[in-house]
């Protein structure tokens, strides 16, 4: 996100803005997001106590004797290696083939004018208005009749389907306005279609490509429905939040055990938005945008 | 990113140079934009076309999710649920939710996004990314979180309360019918106003600086500058916050799940997990799969006929203002 030079405006607010008027603002923000943040500290400084602390001193942030027993018991007992390694196996392998899928169609889209494509997008473009929020059933009984039910790659196709619509327009905008001369150069080299797409032009998409890769990440690790309703009969196919849900019916009174397993379910989605939320804010705004 | 400009001004300028066939590898061929589309037209297909389709057609049959449907009823389902006291509570739980997300998340985010996009707020991009956390962390994580946080058995916000002196007995959140609703909106402004956050701050980014500028030199202070400036020309990203808000909170469906499955009794129960209940969860009876379809039907139609009620409603007002 680039943000508008206000050129001199700005050395003339900042004369105009009383010194004492901004402090109060810092201090005024600056409480508020205690208790915005307060249920992250929480979380972690719990994963780490050990449980008798929990009604001993209930309201200290961190523990006195900290403990990795929480985690031992999330990570073996409530089955969170399991769930960890399918949500990453999800994750990636969804990731993945929605970059492939919507890169392919938006190189196709955004550099030709081929018969069709005028249909192809306005349908996509209609679909995003349609109602249709409450398809979970349709899907179910596809996957079902594919014989996915109950198995990652059920899970895996219909997280793929549930969207991709605005990731094409975007790599569609985005090879759209790209030079001609970039391709023209390529083809007179004689390359074929596959060598200009992935040396040519792909490599020159990093910046969608990355945008989409982390929308789509931090959807498919954070969720629910789809996972669940695929996975209502095999507890071995669990991703994280249909665990975290299932230990909680378990051993709700386990607090210190599900704040450990909320600390590995958060930690990963938490450190890849940070290292990469240059390339979320620009893909969000381009999705408003398109 | 230019989008919509740049998809538009596409047909012809981009061509590449027609050459001889040499095969379908050619980058000049025809055969090859079919085959790097039809991924993505199989993925509609499967998974958006034909599941909106379907919905309507497993509406009207009598339908256990076993083999395909056979037993035609009609309209049947439809009129069952329009009788169902059960599925009016969650249709109005639902719109409660909305409304929550629309009167106080929406605004409350305009009011962030303003105070964070000020050039002059140091560490402005630190504040922005920590109040956005809670959208990243997984749903069904953060309900479970919430209901420990908030139990009226030693969670920490009764805690609180008692040791300050704010209550005399911990406060049921989640437990009590009259609270439920609330919490749960609570919670839900809490983990999404980051999203609308962010829109608005893209919509506030796109307001040449020049204008505010224009309007200080003329002697508007910071509000007139609000509502004079700003606000008007945040009308198009408005719009299309409020539609992604209504689609995001008429399908709200993790949080209420784990946090209160539709409880207590349905005080919380929204069509998502009325829906998720009826064809799924199978303890007490047979899954309705076509019952559960008519709802999601139903209840899709209903919101299109409210939403277009508005619309035309808000528009035969601004007419008639602009009349007077």
């Amino acid at each position: 996100m680039t943000f508008p030079s206000v050129g001199l405006s700005v050395h003339r607010l900042r004369r105009l803005a009383p010194r004492p008027s901004r402090t109060a603002l810092h201090l005024f923000l600056i409480a508020a997001l205690v208790a915005w943040l307060y249920p992250f500290v929480w979380i972690f400084g719990t994963s780490f106590k050990p449980q008798e602390e929990v009604f001993s001193r209930p309201l200290a942030l961190l523990p006195a004797a900290p403990t990795l027993e929480n985690f031992i018991r999330a990570w073996d007992k409530a089955n969170f290696s399991t769930y960890f390694l399918n949500t990453v196996i999800v994750t990636v392998a969804t990731t993945l083939i929605v970059l492939a899928v919507t890169a392919l169609a938006g190189f196709a889209l955004g550099r030709r004018a081929f018969r069709g494509r005028a249909a192809v997008m306005s349908i996509l473009g209609a679909s995003i208005f349609l109602p249709q929020g409450y398809t979970i059933i349709p899907v179910y009984d596809l996957i079902n009749r594919l014989g996915l039910n109950n198995t990652l790659v059920g899970v895996v196709l219909a997280s793929a389907g549930a969207g991709f619509i605005i990731y094409t327009f975007m790599f569609t905008a985005y090879f759209a306005g790209l030079p001609r001369e970039i391709e023209e150069a390529a083809v007179v080299d004689g390359v074929n279609i596959f060598q200009l797409f992935f040396q040519v032009m792909l490599p020159l998409a990093r910046p969608v490509l990355a945008s989409v890769a982390i929308l789509e990440f931090l959807q498919i690790w954070n969720s629910f429905l789809i996972p669940l309703t695929l996975t209502l009969a095999a507890p071995e196919k669990r991703v994280l939040g249909v665990g975290m849900y299932a230990f909680f019916g378990q051993s709700g009174l386990d607090w210190t055990g599900l704040a450990a397993a909320a600390t590995i379910s958060l930690v990963p989605v938490v450190l890849v938005f940070l290292s990469l939320q240059r390339y979320f804010v620009e893909g969000v705004a381009g999705a408003v945008k398109s | 990113m230019r989008i919509g400009t740049a998809v538009h001004r596409l047909e012809g300028s981009q061509l590449a140079p027609r050459r001889a066939r040499r095969g379908w590898l050619d980058p000049g061929g025809d055969v090859w934009p079919y085959l790097f589309v039809a991924p993505m037209v199989l993925l509609f297909l499967g998974f958006k076309l034909w599941p909106t389709l379907a919905t309507w057609y497993f509406a009207l049959f009598d339908w256990n999710g076993i083999g395909w449907p056979s037993e035609f009823v009609g309209l049947d389902n439809f009129l069952q649920v329009a009788r169902a006291p059960l599925f009016w509570d969650a249709f109005r739980n639902t719109w409660l939710y909305t409304a929550g997300m629309l009167v106080v998340q929406v605004p409350l985010a305009l009011m962030l996004a303003v105070v964070l996009n000020r050039p002059t707020l140091r560490g402005r991009v630190i504040y922005r990314t920590l109040f956005f956390l809670p959208v990243v962390a997984t749903t069904a994580v953060i309900g479970v979180v919430m209901v420990i946080l908030l139990s009226p058995a030693g969670g920490p916000v009764n805690n609180l309360l008692l040791e300050s002196g704010l209550v005399r007995r911990p406060v049921n959140f989640l437990g009590a019918a009259s609270l439920a609703l609330p919490t749960v909106v609570a919670i839900g402004i809490w983990k999404g106003l980051g999203t609308v956050m962010i829109y608005w701050l893209a919509g506030l980014q796109s307001v040449p600086g020049e204008l505010y500028d224009a309007a200080r030199i003329d002697g508007a202070n910071s509000a007139q500058v609000l509502r004079f400036v700003t606000l008007p020309l945040l009308r198009p990203v408005a719009l299309t916050i409020i539609a992604l808000t209504l689609v995001w909170s008429l399908n709200v469906f993790e949080l209420v799940q784990v946090m209160t499955s539709g409880g207590p009794g349905n005080a919380t129960d929204v069509i998502a997990t009325y829906i998720y209940r009826v064809a799924f969860t199978v303890e007490d009876t047979v899954p309705r799969m076509g019952y559960a379809s008519a709802a999601g039907v139903f209840f899709g139609l209903t919101n299109l006929v409210i939403v277009l009620v508005q619309f035309l409603s808000v528009r035969a007002a601004g007419r008639s203002r602009r009349g007077l």
